[in-house]
Order: structure tokens, then C-alpha cells, then sequence
């Protein structure tokens, strides 16, 4: 299936895109990101566990447990700044 | 006016989105407002300006689904959030949360509900600009326990 990839404030300024359409196997968000880190060199290391990287499927807050729909979107962005 | 959401470049007036809430309304007798601006410093640098971003479509659902929650908790008529994005400057307008009711104790704790979940939920990233360069705003545990103060909990600031 085909997902579409958002990324935002400094996730987007590393990786040099703010989106991008991948197919993937991957069943779970938490797949899909190994498959991303996987890529090595930018996206292993600021999607790397540890890092604070939140998820969003949907444009819903998720975590790593969601599951993945193909078309749907998903946003990975670090912890929120606004107000 | 009801519950309404606007993400802007442009800036806004707070007399008259104030008039706009409450226009019409007579069961109202409390009008409660809060008002974010830039500040010159933060975390001990100046400030020179601030660069704000956000996920356009994840925004307005964020904030639309926060007064879903708010008309829950408490007895309030009509709500309006504005968020500025992109270039702002100390003294800056940044964000304005303004919540109409009968008496002022469910306006004042809905804006302060508002604020406190649009600070850890709503997909806005500030990057500031310093005499030492540009920097994103890191996130704070303070917003976290804010928020969790209504019984919810936030993991925002976590790793």
C-alpha cells in the first residue's frame, strides 16, 4: 500500500522535505518507522527511538500501535511548541 | 458565532473578536479572554523574531476537537481561538482564546482548559532567531503537568 508522509519544524529541516509517498509492507506505524530508520544516514537519526518523536495518523495523535490504511497519512514532527 | 477556529498570518483585533463572541447573546454575563504574545527573551537569550509552523488540516481538528471537550466540562456558549503562524516580532500578537458564559467561573476555567491542551496537543513549532542563531523552542514539562491538572495526560515533553 501507498502512504503519504508529513514532516515538520525540525524532522522536515533534517530530512530537507516536508512530504513524500512511500509503499510500504508495514502493517503498524511503529513498522513503518523501522522501515524509514532503515534508510540509515538523516532518517536513522532523528527517527531513531529515544529521539521525541511524535506520530500522527490521520491528523489524530497516535502512537506506535496504529494501524496503517492504504492512502492514509502519517506525520512524524517533534513535541509541539504553539500558544 | 459559536465555536470557530482560524489559523492567520495577518493579525487580529481583541475588541473586536471580543464584540464578535458575544454579539447576539444575551444569555451572556462573562466573557473570559487570554491573550499569548512574543516575548524579547526566552530561555535566556533576545528574541530578535520567530518563525511559526504548523500542519495545516491537523491544526483546526486539534482546536475543534478541545472545544468538543471544553462544551463538555463546562457551561459555556460560544468560543473563539485564533492562532497567528509564520514571521512575529516581540510585542506580537501570537494567540488569542476568548470563551462566553452566564457567570465567570465556567469562562475562566474553559479558556484556561483551552490553553492548557492547545499548549501539548495542537501541531504548532515555534523557531526563534538569537544572537546565536536560529533555534527551535523546545518543549516544556511545565504545559505537560498544566494539562494534567484537568485529567488528562500529556507525554508532550517526553523523550
Amino acid at each position: 500500500m501507498n502512504v503519504n508522509l508529513k514532516y515538520f519544524a525540525s524532522i522536515r529541516e533534517a530530512i530537507g522535505q516536508g512530504a513524500e509517498s512511500v509503499a510500504t509492507q508495514a502493517i503498524t506505524l511503529k513498522t513503518l518507522r523501522e522501515e524509514l530508520i532503515a534508510r540509515g544516514g538523516v532518517y536513522a537519526e532523528v527517527l531513531a527511538h529515544g529521539r521525541a518523536v511524535r506520530m500522527a495518523l490521520n491528523q489524530d495523535l497516535c502512537d506506535e500501535s496504529a494501524v496503517l490504511s492504504d492512502g492514509c497519512e502519517v506525520a512524524f514532527f517533534p513535541p509541539v511548541t504553539g500558544g | 458565532m459559536s465555536f470557530t477556529v482560524s489559523i492567520q498570518t495577518q493579525d487580529f483585533d481583541v475588541s473586536q473578536e471580543i464584540a464578535a463572541l458575544r454579539a447576539g447573546d444575551a444569555r451572556v454575563g462573562a466573557v473570559c479572554s487570554f491573550l499569548g504574545t512574543v516575548r524579547e527573551r526566552n530561555d535566556g537569550s533576545a528574541v530578535a523574531s520567530m518563525e511559526l509552523e504548523h500542519y495545516p488540516g491537523m491544526t483546526e481538528k486539534s482546536i475543534s476537537a478541545m472545544m468538543d471537550e471544553a462544551r463538555k466540562r463546562f457551561d459555556i456558549f460560544a468560543a473563539r481561538v485564533i492562532h497567528r503562524v509564520g514571521l512575529l516580532h516581540p510585542e506580537d500578537q501570537i494567540v488569542f482564546v476568548a470563551v462566553t458564559s452566564a457567570h465567570r467561573g465556567e469562562s475562566f476555567k474553559a479558556c484556561e482548559f483551552l490553553m492548557d491542551y492547545l499548549k501539548t496537543q495542537a501541531p504548532f513549532w515555534k523557531k526563534e532567531v538569537t544572537p546565536e542563531g536560529s533555534r527551535w523552542v523546545d518543549a516544556r514539562v511545565s504545559d505537560d503537568h498544566a494539562l494534567a491538572r484537568w485529567g488528562i495526560q500529556a507525554s508532550n515533553s517526553a523523550v
